[in-house]
Formats: C-alpha cells, structure tokens, sequence
C-alpha cells in the first residue's frame, strides 16, 4: 500500500553559499511513511538545533530538500500538478507553535475560519459554512458563540490555540502537523490541547505528527516517537519503550532532565557539560555530550541498532543488535 | 502574616493596579508573604496570576500604567517603596537582584558581555583599575560554569543557556541578599533549563542568599524551592513546604494544578482546568477561584477567604478550611 506520507532520505542543509563559513547540516538521511491506515500519533522530540522544525517544513512543502524527496501519495512534491498539490495542501494540514502570531490583529477571530472554507469551497451557502465553522469549533470543545465575533486579543492564549487546531480541522485533513502547538501555553491549558488533538486522531481518523522539545506531553498522546539529535535519528519507536527505558544516552539525558512534580523525586547525576570540540564531521553527533563515547564513536556515525521488536537506537553500545536500514525505521513502529 | 526572626524580605498586603481606559486592573490584589534567609520560595500560577508582578513590585519596578497602590516591602527591615531614587538604585543588584523573563534577550548586542557586568559594577560605585575588574568578572564566569574567555564574546556568540548563565552572574556579581528569578529558563529546553537551575542553585549556596523563583511549571518547582507560593488571580491561595503542597494541596486550585501536569508515571491521566482564570477587571464576589472551583460552595460566592496558617506552616485561603484551626490555637 502506498503511504499517504513518505519522507526519503531527506538532507536538508543551511549555508555552505560562496560566502558562508560553514554549512549547517540541519535533518540528515531522514525516512518516515505515515500510512493512511490506522490513524497514528507519532511524536518527534529534539531540542533545538535538532531538526524538528526544518522536517516539519520540509514535509509541508515549505522549503526543499537538498537531497531526498517527499512522497504524497506516492507522488514527489515537485512534481504535482496544480490539482494534486491543491488537494496535498488541503489533506495536509499544519498548527503553529505561537498562537499570538497567528492572527491578524485587525480581523475578528471568525476570518482564520472562513478563509479556508473559501479557498477550498468547503461549502456552498453561507449557512453551510456557518455551520461547518460551528461544528469544528464544538470538535476542539469551544462555545461558538463565545468564539465568533471576537477579536484575537480578546481570547485567551489557549482559546486561540484551539481555534487553530479547529482552523487545520475544517478542509477534513488527513494529517495534522503540529509543530510545537502548546509550547506557548500553560501547562494547565496544555492538556486541553493535547486533549483536542487526540480528539481529532479518535473520531476523525487524522493521522498526527507532534512536533515537541517536550517528552513529556509526547509520551501522553504519541504511540510511536522519533528523537531527533543533531539532525539524525538518535531513538525510534515503541513510546513506553523509548520513555520509560531509553536505551541512547542522549534520550537517557532527556528523561532524566525532566523535572517531576514530585519534590523527593529530585534530579540525579548533574549531566555531562557539553566539551568544546564540536562533534566531527564523521563522529556520531552526540559524542562530544555523551557520558560513554568511545574512541570508536569519533570515527562514524553509527547506523540505527534495532534493539527491540519495536526499537531501533543509534548507537555503538547496541552493537551487538541487527542494523536497520534508515528507510526502515518506522517498521518497528507499533501499529494501533 | 506574621513576622519571622530570620526573614529577610517581608511583603505585607502588596498592591498594584495597571490603569487602563476600563478601570483599574488589579493585578496584584493583596499579597502577603515572608522570605525567610536563603530560603528558595516559589511563587507559581497561570499566565495573568500576578506572579511577575509581584516581583517586579518587590524591586519597584512596576512602570506605568501599573502603580504600587499599597503594602510594605521590607527587605532587611528597609521599607523598599520608601526609598529615595539613589538609595533604590543602590538597592537594586546590591541588595537584591534580578533575572527577568527571557533575561538573554535582555543583554546589549554590540557590547562584550564582560563589559556589560563591569558597568553594573562601576555604576555601583565598585571603582577599580581595569584589571582588577576582569579579575572579578572572571571569577563570576568561573561561579556560573562559564569559561573567563567567554566574558570577551558578544551574545550572538553565546548559546541560550551560556546568556542566561551571564545574566546570573550578573545578578550575583554585588552577593545580593535576594535574587528574584522570574521564569529564568521559560525559552530553554530540559536539558539546559537544568543546567541553568543546577547554576542558580550553587551559586545561591555559595552565597547564602534567598531565591523567589517565579514560574508556572510545577515539575520545576517540585526539584527546586523548599516553599511554594501559589497565586490566582492577583492573590495568593496558599503558601506551604513543597513536599506538603505536593502530597495534600489544601486548596482545590493547586490540587488541580498538579493534577494538570502530564507524567512519565502515568499515561492518559493529566486534565486541564475547566474555564478560565477569572477577570482583574471585574472579578466575581467571593472567592476569586469559585467558578471554576469544583467544591464552590454557596458561600464562596459571597465571601472573599483570607489566608491564614490552618496547620504548622500551612497557609491557605479557602473555605474548606474553615473549621481547621491550629492545633496550638495561633491561628
């Protein structure tokens, strides 16, 4: 079966013009497909300087790649028609991590609604679209008639965040990037979010990308995750695995550096301050960080290790385990 | 609330208004608390709680159209709103000191960070020859983890974490009594937001000074302060040890608080609170929680609740406590 969304070998470097010192090698060989069946969750989890947000963009179409392609239905983003790329377009739908910035001040709330309705002819009459604008706004559990009307500024932060997830909701997409969604938010509007967006992946079958620095927001809602370090996978697959016993010392790091509410569950071992020498070209990209590097780790990258059925790591000290091949990666995935 | 022996800041009933076109907004409505020696007192709550006001009250930094309408703030037995402007510029760094909100967007680009802590220190009187004051500065690089060479880069040159980490040296380069951090790692991811507070913590001990550290992030406040302070809208509902707050939060706003906070020990279990924080403008009669409050009782909607200390320690302001009383009859 064709995916409905397939990354391949994606290379996507910054700078290295004439003039520019150095290139920045922001995502490096990455390959996911989403299937259109069953709807999953998936999250990527990096910090920043990872690459999660240069593969949102590159999957959205927004930007290129510099090697590699991305696949809609089997078909390469180039070379759409007209036609495909507008349905790509509206099957492919994306939320923002600043709900501040993604309104023009100057227009009540109403118009992020109905100007999708409008570009795709979602609807035929106005009171088709007033009604379709009433449905999503109930869908992410807002009161349209508390909603509609309003100016930006006058609706909370999480209000407008919702209004976003019911913007990405109204063309009936089939995958929702969200890139970041409540990083901006409070953390006890956070869940409500998080709660829409599981929402739409339940009862509207919409597959879901959760972009995040946040393992602990992936964890709650994603099935499958993707940690990202330095532009290349570190970890992938099964979430309880991957969170629960992270087996990359960089995701070991990640867990480990997440503050619990409860106060006697304090931080452990203080993390290994990042050595000057930046990583080499060939090193595996987290050596410089890493607690265990071996002189093995300076030479090559390592490939991905599947570790476990449902489990592929990028690191020598799971050597001993089959090598994957990167456009392998998500086979490990559990499916729903 | 009471005066401690070894407090070193006591805010009693502050309040500051924000003047707008529709009345008054009270963004602080009230707060009482005390800051005992090097102790670390969180002060947490939603956007809008009045959190970041109230530490930039206790500095006197509210600008217009915010003003201090009322209270004390006594830093050291020293009424701060009634200092003169000098003797409040010398207070400020000296005595007590910063680290704002996104601080690392706070430095001056086209000036050595180095250079930019040696004017501070010269603007407070620390006359010294050049070299003993790179002397100095290279020492407080050294105190946060940074290199003595880093104090000769400009910000661009320096990660997120590394600039937040000179805005601590330079809060602690006059050994401040008070060092007011207000949501000091909101922009950094975890792994460098622990660095920054495991920063905050060592120089603090070094030092002997007290930390208020103001946030919305639980999990933050669970490994880093021994009291928490939580406020909602302009208030604060409750003031206890944080291990306290954590295993019996008195007031239904900080149960749900916690509750709202996804873990890595449970899966699909976290909720967000049910409507929204109440409005400054005009708030509801009675408790200011009592919309959104699950256990609202007929009275919460007409009396206002004060905080008073219901067991050792343990300050609330809810009517589910009513009846609770200190075992030794102080409250």
């Amino acid at each position: 079966m064709t995916p409905l969304l397939e990354a391949r070998h994606l290379t996507r470097v910054f700078g290295g013009g004439f003039f520019a010192r150095q290139k920045t090698r922001a995502l490096l060989d990455f390959s996911l497909r989403v299937e259109s069946e069953p709807p999953s969750i998936t999250a990527i989890v990096g910090e920043s300087g990872s690459g999660k947000t240069t593969l949102a963009r590159l999957l959205l179409g927004v930007i290129s790649p510099t090697s590699g392609d991305v696949l809609y239905q089997g078909k390469p983003l180039p070379s759409m028609s007209r036609d495909e790329r507008r349905a790509f377009r509206r099957d492919v739908q994306v939320i923002f991590q600043d709900p501040y910035d993604a309104y023009n001040p100057y227009y009540k709330v109403d118009h992020v609604l109905a100007k999708p309705i409008a570009n795709f002819g979602l609807a035929s009459s106005t009171r088709e679209a007033k009604a379709l604008v009433e449905q999503v706004l109930e869908a992410v559990g807002l009161r349209p008639e508390e909603t509609l009307g309003r100016y930006p500024h006058q609706l909370s932060g999480g209000q407008r965040q919702r209004i976003m997830v019911a913007r990405a909701l109204l063309p009936k997409p089939r995958i929702i990037v969200a890139d970041e969604p409540v990083s901006m938010v409070d953390a006890s509007l956070r869940a409500t979010i998080l709660g829409s967006l599981r929402k739409l992946n339940e009862d509207f079958g919409i597959s879901v990308l959760y972009i995040t620095h946040d393992l602990t927001t992936a964890y709650q809602i994603s099935e499958n995750i993707i940690v990202l370090y330095g532009g290349s996978v570190a970890e992938a697959g099964d979430v309880e695995l991957v969170v629960r016993e992270p087996k990359h010392p960089y995701t070991q790091l990640l867990v480990g550096s997440i503050p619990s509410p409860n106060p006697r569950h304090r931080w452990g071992t203080r993390p290994v301050v990042e050595s000057r020498k930046a990583s080499a070209n060939g090193s595996c990209r987290f050596a410089a960080r890493c607690p265990s590097a071996m002189p093995k780790c300076w030479e090559m990258h390592p490939p991905l290790f599947q570790s476990d059925v449902h489990r592929v790591v990028a690191c020598y000290l799971h050597e001993g385990a089959p090598t994957a091949d990167s456009t392998a990666m998500d086979e490990v995935f559990v499916r729903a | 609330m009471t005066a401690t022996e070894n407090a070193v800041l006591e805010v009693d009933d502050l309040r500051v208004h924000y003047h707008t076109k529709y009345g008054p907004v009270k963004a602080v409505n009230g707060v009482s608390f005390t800051l005992r020696q090097s102790e670390r007192l969180g002060l947490v709550g939603e956007s809008g709680s009045g959190k970041s006001t109230t530490g930039l009250a206790i500095m006197r930094l509210i600008k217009p159209p915010g003003k201090i309408e009322a209270g004390h703030v006594l830093l050291d037995g020293v009424d701060v709103l009634g200092l003169s402007e000098p003797a409040l510029r010398r207070m400020r760094l000296g005595a007590i000191a910063l680290v704002a909100q996104g601080a690392m967007n706070s430095l001056n680009p086209v000036m050595r960070v180095g250079d930019q802590i040696a004017d501070a220190l010269i603007d407070h009187g620390e006359h010294s020859t050049r070299k003993q004051l790179g002397e100095r500065i290279g020492t407080l690089f050294e105190r946060v983890g940074l290199r003595r060479e880093d104090a000769k880069r400009f910000p661009h040159e320096l990660s997120g974490g590394m600039k937040q980490r000179v805005c601590i040296a330079m809060a602690i380069s006059l050994r401040p009594k008070v060092i007011v951090a207000d949501e000091p790692t909101s922009a950094l991811d975890v792994v460098v937001q622990r660095q920054v507070m495991d920063t905050l913590a060592d120089v603090q001990d070094e030092l002997g000074a007290a930390v208020i550290l103001i946030g919305h992030d639980m999990g933050l406040m669970a490994q880093f302060v021994d009291r928490l302070g939580v406020m909602y809208a302009g208030e604060l509902v409750e003031v206890s040890p944080m291990e306290a707050v954590y295993d019996e939060p008195l007031h239904p706003y900080t149960r749900l608080l916690i509750a709202c906070l996804p873990s890595l020990e449970q899966k699909g279990v976290f909720a967000g609170i049910p409507g929204l924080p109440s409005s400054l403008l005009n708030p509801p009669p009675g408790c200011p929680f009592n919309p959104r409050c699950p256990h609202a009782m007929d009275r919460c909607r007409v009396e206002r609740p004060v905080l008073r200390e219901v067991r050792e320690d343990r300050w609330v302001a809810c009517h589910l406590h009513d009846g609770e009383v200190r075992a030794d009859g102080m409250a």
